[in-house]
This record gives C-alpha cells, sequence and structure tokens, in this order.
C-alpha cells in the first residue's frame, strides 16, 4: 500500500488528527481530546460505578459531561429512582449537566443545547450518538467504562475507522420520508455491512433535506454497525446552532483526493414508503408488502423521528381523524425545546383530540421499561430504530418500524397503511 | 493459559436486548441477578444449561445493537469464559474487553453446539476436542492486549493512571 499520508483525509481523519495532535490514517489508533460526552440512566449508573472503581475523585472537564434522565422517565419503579438519585448526586458532586426527566432524549438534549457542535469530537454511553454525525460532528457510542475513562481524564483511544460514502440522489415523492431512506440504506447495506467504518451521507437529497431528516438518517447508522454517520454542514447546519452555542463553528469537509473503502449510491426517486419487520432492522421492504397487518400500538417518537418536523407531518395526517378502535398511539416530543414547539403550532392538540396519548419528552416505550409495553402477540407499528425481539419489554410482540407518516396512517386504520392513501394530508418533504 | 469448556452455539446478529434485556437492565446493578436472565429471549433454558467456564459461540456481527456495557458483565457473571465470533459489533467488542472478558474473532462455523473446546488465551488458538478441529483468531490491536492483560480497563487506568500511547507498529 502506498503511503497513506500522503492522500487526503476524510471527515473521521480529520476530527481525529485534529484531537489527537497527530497525522491520523485509518487504521491508526490514537487517543483524542473529547470536546463533550454523555451518558443516559441505562448507562449512567455502571460509568459511576467504574469511575469510582478507578479510584476517580475529580471529572477532568466538568463543563464537557452531562447526564440524562431519560430512557425510564419519569420512574416506574423504586429500584430505577434510586439509580436516577445516584446519577442526579455524582452530577452535582463533581459540578457538571444533569438534564432530568422530561427534558427528552439525551440525543435531542445535546443538539438543542448546543453540546454536540460541527467538526467536534463526541463520546455518548448509547449507541445511537451517532445521531450527532448529521450536524458533521464525529460523534459515537460507547459503554459505561470507557465514559468513566472519558470523564477522568477527557480523553479515550479510538481506532481511526475506514470510511464508506453513501451518495444519495433524486428527489423523494409524496409520502416518502427520511425515515423511508434510513431504512432502505439499512436494508440495502445490513446489519453489519459497516461494521467498523465511518460513513460519510450526502448527495442532493441530503442538502434539500431539512436537519431533522438527516439526524434521522445519521440514527441509523449504528444499525448498520458504523462507528460514525457523518454529513458535511452547510447553512441549514449553522443556522441550527445560532443562538445555542458561543462556540466558534469549525465544520469539517473531505479532502477531494480523501481514501475510501467503499462508495455505495443510493437513487430515491422512485422510492416507496419502507417498513422493517420483526425482529431485525434490516429486514426492509416496500409498505404494500405488509400492508393490512393489524396493529394495537403506534409509537411516534424516540430520537429517531421524535422532532418537529416528525410531528408535523403525522399531525397533519390525524387531524380531524381518529385513532381506531383499539389502537394507542403514543406521541413523545422527542425533547422540552420540541414539546414546547408542537404546542405552540397546536400539533399537541391535534394528537390528543384524534384519540392519542402524549407523554412526557423522553424515549418513552422504545427500549421496554415504562409507557406502553405491548401485551402478547401484538403488533405495534413504531418510528423507532430497533425492532428486536424484545425490544419494548414483551419478547412475545412484533415490531414494525417506518415514517412516523406510515405510522400515523396505521393507527388511524388500524393496520398497517401506505400513507400515500392519505395523500391529500401529506406534505411534500 | 488453557481454559476448557463446552460451546453453546448461537447464529448471527445477536444484539445487545437479546444478551440482556433492556427490562431487566434499568432496574439494577447487581450483576449476579442479570447474569439469571442472559440470552433470555433467545432460549430462556440457557442460563440453566450454563456451567462455569462454558464458551459462547456465535456467528457475524455479536452483540448489535444498544451500547448496554451489562451485556459483557452479564455474561461473565453468569459463568461464560470466553465469546467466540466470525465477528463483533464494536461497542460490544470494546466493553467486552475494558471488562476483562475474553472475545475472539475466528471462524465458528466448524464449531457445533455442546463440543468441548481448549482455548490458548496467549497464542489465540482455539482446539475442538469434539471434531479435532484447530482454529486460529485474529490478532487484537496493542492497546486491547494492554486493557485485556491487566484484567479490565479499571485495572488499567488504575495501574497507568491513564491512557498509554502505544507504539507505532502494535
Amino acid at each position: 500500500m502506498e503511503g497513506k499520508s500522503a492522500v487526503g483525509k476524510t471527515i473521521s481523519e480529520k476530527i481525529l488528527s485534529t484531537h489527537s495532535g497527530r497525522d491520523a490514517s485509518a487504521g491508526n489508533i490514537v487517543i483524542a481530546e473529547l470536546d463533550f460526552m454523555m451518558a443516559q440512566d441505562g448507562t449512567a449508573p455502571l460509568a459511576i460505578r467504574s469511575f469510582e472503581r478507578m479510584d476517580g475523585t475529580a471529572v477532568a472537564h466538568p463543563e464537557r459531561a452531562a447526564f440524562c434522565i431519560d430512557h425510564s422517565a419519569p420512574s416506574p419503579l423504586r429500584a430505577v429512582s434510586d439509580l436516577h438519585d445516584l446519577m442526579r448526586a455524582f452530577a452535582s458532586r463533581y459540578g457538571f449537566e444533569l438534564n432530568d426527566v422530561g427534558e427528552g432524549v439525551c440525543h435531542q438534549v445535546m443538539l438543542d443545547k448546543g453540546h454536540a457542535l460541527p467538526g467536534s469530537l463526541v463520546i455518548g454511553a448509547d449507541s445511537h450518538t451517532c445521531t450527532y454525525g448529521a450536524v458533521n460532528a464525529f460523534a459515537t457510542g460507547v459503554g459505561s467504562t470507557d465514559l468513566a475513562a472519558g470523564l477522568l481524564s477527557g480523553s479515550l483511544w479510538f481506532k481511526v475507522p475506514e470510511t464508506m460514502t453513501v451518495t444519495v440522489s433524486g428527489a423523494l415523492g409524496p409520502g416518502v420520508f427520511a425515515k423511508d431512506v434510513a431504512l432502505m440504506m439499512v436494508g440495502g447495506i445490513t446489519a453489519d455491512g459497516a461494521t467498523y467504518h465511518a460513513l460519510e451521507i450526502g448527495g442532493e437529497t441530503i442538502s434539500a433535506m431539512g436537519l431533522d431528516g438527516r439526524l434521522t438518517i445519521s440514527n441509523l447508522a449504528v444499525e448498520m454497525g458504523a462507528k460514525a454517520g457523518l454529513m458535511e454542514a452547510d447553512e441549514k447546519t449553522l443556522t441550527f446552532f445560532r443562538g445555542r452555542t458561543d462556540a466558534a463553528l469549525e465544520p469539517v469537509s473531505p479532502d477531494p483526493d480523501a481514501r475510501y473503502v467503499e462508495a455505495v449510491e443510493f437513487d430515491v426517486s422512485d422510492l416507496v414508503p419502507q417498513v422493517a419487520s420483526p425482529h431485525t432492522v434490516d429486514n426492509v421492504s416496500a409498505v404494500g408488502e405488509v400492508e393490512g397487518t393489524p396493529v394495537a400500538e403506534g409509537l411516534i417518537g424516540t430520537c429517531t423521528n421524535g422532532r418537529l418536523d416528525d410531528l408535523r407531518v403525522a399531525a397533519r395526517i390525524v387531524e380531524g381523524g381518529n385513532v381506531a378502535p383499539g389502537v394507542r398511539l403514543i406521541v413523545a416530543p422527542a425533547s422540552r425545546e420540541v414539546m414546547l414547539g408542537a404546542l405552540a403550532e397546536g400539533l399537541i392538540e391535534v394528537f390528543v383530540e384524534a384519540g392519542a396519548v402524549v407523554v412526557p419528552p423522553g424515549c418513552a416505550c422504545c427500549v421496554g421499561t415504562h409507557q406502553g409495553v405491548p401485551g402478547d402477540g401484538e403488533n405495534v407499528i413504531s418510528t423507532a430504530n430497533r425492532n428486536f425481539k424484545g425490544r419494548m419489554g414483551n419478547p412475545e410482540a412484533f415490531i414494525y418500524l417506518a415514517s412516523p407518516a406510515t405510522v400515523a396512517a396505521s393507527c388511524l386504520e388500524g393496520r398497517i397503511t401506505d400513507p400515500r392513501r392519505h395523500f391529500d394530508k401529506c406534505p411534500v418533504p | 493459559m488453557v481454559i476448557k469448556g463446552k460451546a453453546h452455539r448461537f447464529g448471527d446478529d445477536v444484539n445487545t436486548d437479546y444478551i440482556i434485556s433492556g427490562r431487566y437492565k434499568f432496574k439494577t446493578l447487581d450483576m449476579n441477578e442479570l447474569g439469571r436472565h442472559v440470552m433470555e429471549d433467545l432460549d430462556p433454558e440457557f442460563y440453566e444449561r450454563l456451567e462455569k467456564g462454558d464458551f459462547l459461540v456465535a456467528g457475524k456481527n455479536f452483540g448489535c445493537g444498544s451500547s448496554r456495557e451489562q451485556a459483557p458483565l452479564a455474561l461473565k457473571a453468569a459463568g461464560v469464559a470466553c465469546v467466540l465470533a466470525e465477528s463483533f459489533a464494536r461497542i460490544y467488542f470494546r466493553n467486552s474487553i475494558n471488562n476483562g472478558l475474553h472475545a475472539l474473532v475466528c471462524d465458528t462455523s466448524g464449531i457445533a453446539d455442546g463440543d468441548q473446546l481448549e482455548i490458548d488465551l496467549e497464542s489465540g488458538t482455539i482446539g475442538d476436542v469434539t471434531t479435532g478441529a484447530e482454529i486460529d483468531s485474529g490478532p487484537l490491536p496493542g492497546v486491547m492486549r494492554g486493557i485485556l492483560s491487566e484484567g479490565g480497563l479499571v485495572e488499567y487506568i488504575k495501574k497507568y493512571g491513564g491512557l498509554v500511547a502505544e507504539r507505532e507498529g502494535e
């Protein structure tokens, strides 16, 4: 192989070079300084335990750390309440940010509060930390002990990943959204098709998309095994951060001669709404193939699809209609800011009038701890990112993943429904 | 060190929800309690059949999904001595090494459920006593070997005070 340092760099190579103070290329192991680190209530308690076992007495950079209580929030159980208290006490003792019950899903909070910035290096003790790749952050999920090492030292070791490019072209038709693009990608690349790689996702479809849709796509990067799901920053990205941070934004673009391991291209001009059927995320088909499957529960929300654009689309579809008898439609705005936006626009009223249940900002029933565990044999249609057996708390339930439009239309009809049947109410993205 | 035990066979894409379900892991930090529920949604009798020191043998992409470190911790608490797989999802792989649970990348296609295995942890060589086959596993990055040799990242940090830059070429 020719000398790698002679060629240009990918986004990952650039961010890991600047943060490690060395000229890093794919395959190198670097120790890099972290710009931000986060843990949630499923992972923070173990991180605290590891930190204490390391004899930690100080957090290196309290201004770069946050905990979020979102996965079981408000607490459904006494034992969980104790773990939440452990998190509150630790954050208070070491002087860093604690986002308590009601602030929202950790990933949306990291964006709303301007913690995950373009060109930055972020770790989170949650696999969907890759979401912030959509705003050009090299952001990746780690375990609790890695997070503890980050809190203690301010840095962490990384293997600089190889990068795959994913280029998306074509205009999305009515009723087809970012989630459909993301599911199509997972179906095409498969659950381990990008393992250990970073993705650089771009193309005219991504450029035309709003930030909310881009975040949906980067959110699913880990469902292909990827370490990061990076996009270049543009005017939309920079506008989002206006007023959220005082830091100078330093977006990173790849060099024209950067070296990639693979280039994948998708044309979405003829894409139809997609559904991932039980029990793997890459079990993806056109909605038509599963249309008519009865559903007992719907979930609109999560770090995948709980943002304002998602709620707008879903509200347009359910407005004036009624959730079908025997169906529960659960709506969970991704954060307090999203909730306030939805209230201001009258979306919450639309959901409640249609018979939906609106729950506090947070992870809702996505991870099976509370707020809507499905019953035996029930089918759920959800905007979340995982449909593993047992994921929502019951191994006897069946989870289908789809866009907010498809979930909303399906809950009106009581069976999986192509949202284009509600074409007149389905806004062009 | 050579360790011996029985193979428990699983397929591809065993995710961390299957290793330890979210309906248990949010409630407790007691890994012995979580250990009783490992692999439950795939095989409700797994914990009953597992003997201390046994091996979990899987296909590709073992440990995909959530970042929960309870996955390797609960496997370790249940008595699993090592996981062998064609490939591992990256967060799980780091978590496993960080907690001193060996994870070997190797060709597992010839290993059947119930096979007796002998694993030389230094050389990474796996002997299938039942079939007589010998299987090699791939090398770990130097930084991971260092963490594993201390028994995990906590012990490593306590010893070195932080992460130590490894020499090039390792």
